[in-house]
């Protein structure tokens, strides 16, 4: 079978692998730059170890509703059960389109809230018992992440195979 | 559900009796002192600097010397350690050590010298330990590195680039001196870093051949020993030896003082006690006779205060009501659901004086949102299992742990019956495994629906409660305006925003958009319509008007109307905030099922089943792990953001008692009969 008839699998995948890839991207960014704060504050004070850790995670969600948007589509398009769906071209960019946003702003905001989580990081570093506000500044940018995945979500279950 | 009332109580007591009186209140712990009196020509302050300091110091004393011990002699601490809290001791235990403290002291300063000797030799052997390195080079010498020579002859100790050979040497020796030819040089080791040599020579050409020597790179060494670097060595790895056999009699000694910790924790809280105490001191204004002590007590605790104080001491009790100016501390008082989720209040701020207390009506949404997060029985089981059997082995964990560990068990309770609404446990892995494993598909249908079947349903949900929460803080805000007897103001913040909101849900339910959204066909009577536009039209307009009513300037007045009216787009994205009760659901839901489908990859073999058992238990925990995180975060967020935005200011001071504060001990009191 060629490529050419089964042009809407393809972008259904490439919907499916963008999600995981720009999201995860983003994440592995995020959790990265608040990694090395979080390296520089344990240096210091590895008392700290818990607290800056769970601010280390916090942009790691990203490349989680990435892999759920990826999975979701997986098995919407039954690659995951062993027989491929007939999907035509034109549901198969609908599906790609659906994955855009968990991909794209989970790219952006997963640099992003690293970037927040670093600084929160060092509020906990001079102030440990501040740390529930800490937390709140890189959760203000997950905030869209979330918003991005309620969309890829309800696209991808809403387009009719 | 509510501010603890506080009293200001005052006390004028005798001199004679100051000790016992401030002792007695310090291991009450009943009261925050703050002094309103200034000092003036008959009551003055005692400077209680110097001696506080050096308790403080004593106290440090005794801490370092307990890092010295665990440093040498580690106490085994297990994982839960952290979860102990402070050990409980009997009083009279302590009052042996505090008797014993000279002693007790003169053992911490032994410790800490034993340490500092250690250190010191530790550093004399890296010492010889660098000479020795250094003098590795020259060991083939055979005589000392200084030695002038004989007669007639010098010696010219010396180093060359690595690389360089014996002819090199007399190949440069000759060009630069070709006439002189008595001259021997040895080679006595070479490495990476150069090459060590001796150069002899007649004595009269010592000069000329050490000039020439430096044309071609040579350098007498940085430095020399007066000795035959062999035996110098020899010295230098005797001394090491027993500067060890000293470290390690050093450390015998620390280690045989080990068993006396306790009494070194005893020592420490002792003076910290004490500095406390002498910190008080410091505060109180004091005349010939008598002294003052002012402060904030729980009304509830005076009656126990007076009967301690005023009843066994000759003294004066005042108690009375804070006055207008005054920001009295903040207790909360909540019943035993509630009081978990204090911890919770607190990071973001306690109310202040006057405040509404919101621990209550959070409580219940914190714990409902936390487990519609979640959603998912097993792990609420696992998360409430946890925390229940650790509240129940660690009875002495500080109470702030103890309220985070029951506010989890609390969501965990909620998370299975959230769980079991949706059908999730462990994700699907009943299905997963009857499937594979059985080859019957199997599974537990939810109680109410499946979210990842009706994702727009639960949406619509989701921003549901979202309103109710939302609601209920508007409605809070009116509560307090209306104590507070601003009536206007109640009127205009908060009914006419209820009459304009419930307006635009009304308008909008029966909208084609509502129901492409929710697929509920929602069709309201004529006269219902009508209402809803009047509720809308009348709000707006109440709004647009009244927003402003501080302004006499009428222009403005409409301006900053308009602009509250604006402030609609602040709740759209208020309610929209709360899709993320939908969007967390989801994700444990379906990395729970990925979990499962990666682990049921091999099928229905031996091969399998081991695969199986080894993703789900590192898979599961891992989404639990993430997930936990996650419904905390945003449970809190929701709570900070959404719902105290409506109404809550926080602010208020925590309530810090002059007490017992202790590091490592509780101290056994006799109970206040």
């Amino acid at each position: 079978m060629s490529i050419w008839e089964n042009l809407g699998l393809v972008y259904s995948l490439l919907g499916a692998a963008v999600a995981v890839f720009l999201a995860g991207a983003g994440s592995a960014l995020g959790v990265g730059i608040a990694g090395q704060a979080a390296a520089g504050v344990v240096t210091e004070d590895p008392s700290k170890f818990a607290k800056v850790l769970v601010l280390q995670l916090l942009p790691g969600t990203q490349g989680i509703y990435g892999l759920l948007v990826g999975f979701l589509t997986l098995s919407k398009i039954g690659l995951l059960g062993g027989g491929a769906a007939q999907i035509d071209p034109q549901t198969g960019l609908l599906i790609l389109a659906a994955c855009l946003p968990v991909g794209i702003v989970g790219l952006i905001s997963g640099k992003s809230q690293g970037e927040t989580a670093a600084a929160s990081i060092g509020i906990v570093a001079k102030k440990p018992e501040q740390f529930g506000k800490a937390m709140l500044f890189p959760a203000m940018v997950e905030t869209y992440a979330i918003l991005s995945l309620l969309i890829s979500i309800l696209a991808v279950t809403a387009i009719q195979i | 559900m509510a501010v603890l009332q506080m009293q200001r109580v005052s006390i004028c007591a005798l001199k004679k009796d100051r000790k016992a009186i401030l002792e007695r209140l310090q291991s009450l712990g009943l009261m925050e002192v703050s002094q309103p009196v200034e000092d003036d020509d008959i009551f003055q302050r005692m400077d209680t600097t110097s001696p506080r300091l050096s308790f403080e110091k004593k106290a440090h004393t005794a801490d370092q010397a307990l890092d010295v011990l665990e440093q040498y002699v580690p106490r085994k601490q297990s994982m839960f350690a952290s979860l102990e809290g402070k050990k409980l001791v009997e009083k009279e235990q302590f009052r042996k050590a505090a008797e014993d403290r000279e002693e007790i002291m003169d053992m911490a300063a032994d410790i800490l010298l034993c340490s500092r000797q250690i250190a010191e030799k530790k550093a004399a052997i890296l010492k010889d330990e660098n000479q020795i390195e250094s003098l590795s080079p020259w060991l083939g010498l055979g005589v000392p590195m200084d030695f002038e020579g004989t007669e007639h002859t010098a010696m010219l100790p010396g180093i060359m680039a690595a690389g360089t050979t014996l002819e090199d040497v007399y190949a440069v020796l000759a060009e630069q001196l070709p006439q002189t030819e008595e001259l021997d040089v040895e080679i006595v080791s070479s490495g990476p870093d150069g090459v060590y040599m001796a150069v002899f020579c007649m004595r009269e050409d010592a000069g000329a051949v050490e000039d020439a020597l430096r044309q071609g790179g040579f350098a007498r060494p940085s430095q020399t020993v007066p000795e035959d670097p062999a035996v110098r060595t020899e010295e230098l790895k005797a001394d090491i030896g027993k500067l060890n056999r000293e470290i390690e009699e050093k450390e015998e000694e620390i280690k045989a003082r080990a068993p006396r910790r306790e009494e070194l924790e005893y020592i420490s809280d002792y003076y910290r006690i004490r500095a406390e105490k002498y910190q008080v001191l410091g505060t109180l204004p004091q005349s010939g006779r008598t002294f003052l002590i002012s402060g904030y007590v729980p009304a509830k605790a005076v009656p126990a205060l007076q009967k301690a104080i005023e009843e066994k001491y000759d003294c004066v009790m005042d108690v009375e009501e804070p006055g207008e100016d005054e920001e009295p501390p903040t207790i909360l008082h909540n019943n035993a659901f509630s009081s978990s989720v204090e911890g919770v209040l607190e990071s973001y701020g306690l109310p202040h004086r006057g405040e509404f207390d919101p621990t209550t009506i959070m409580s219940f949404f914190y714990v409902f949102f936390f487990g519609m997060m979640l959603s998912d029985a097993a792990y609420g089981a696992i998360v409430a299992i946890v925390c229940f059997v650790a509240l129940k082995k660690f009875p002495r964990m500080s109470a702030g742990m103890r309220k985070s560990l029951k506010l989890f068990m609390l969501c965990g309770v909620s998370t299975i019956v959230w769980g079991i609404l949706f059908g999730g446990y462990f994700g699907d892995v009943v299905d997963v495994v009857s499937r594979v494993f059985f080859g019957r598909e199997v599974s537990v249908p939810p109680l109410w629906f499946a979210p990842l079947n009706d994702p727009m349903k639960l949406l619509v949900y989701s921003m549901a409660f979202g309103l109710v929460h939302l609601f209920v803080g508007l409605g809070i805000k009116g509560y307090m305006q209306l104590k507070a007897r601003q009536y206007l103001d109640f009127f205009c913040d908060v009914v006419l925003w209820y009459v304009f909101l419930v307006g635009l849900i009304m308008m909008l339910l029966p909208s084609e958009i509502f129901r492409s959204i929710s697929q509920m066909d929602i069709v309201f009577p004529p006269a219902l319509n009508t209402l809803a536009k009047v509720l809308a039209i009348a709000g707006a307009v109440g709004l647009l008007l009244m927003s402003g009513r501080d302004n006499k300037n009428p222009v403005l007045r409409l301006a900053l109307g308009a602009y509250d009216i604006y402030n609609i787009t602040g709740w759209l994205s208020d309610v929209l905030s709360y899709s993320r009760l939908l969007a967390l659901g989801l994700a444990t839901g379906v990395i729970a099922s990925v979990v499962n489908q990666m682990g049921s990859m091999l099928g229905k073999s031996i091969a399998g089943v081991i695969l199986f058992v080894v993703v789900f238990i590192v898979g599961h925990a891992m989404n639990l792990a993430i997930n936990l995180l996650g419904a905390y975060v945003h449970t809190n967020r929701l709570q900070f953001v959404e719902f105290f935005g409506k109404f809550y200011e926080g602010g208020g001071k925590p309530f810090e008692p002059f007490e017992n504060d202790t590091k490592y001990v509780d101290i056994k009191e006799e109970t206040i009969s």
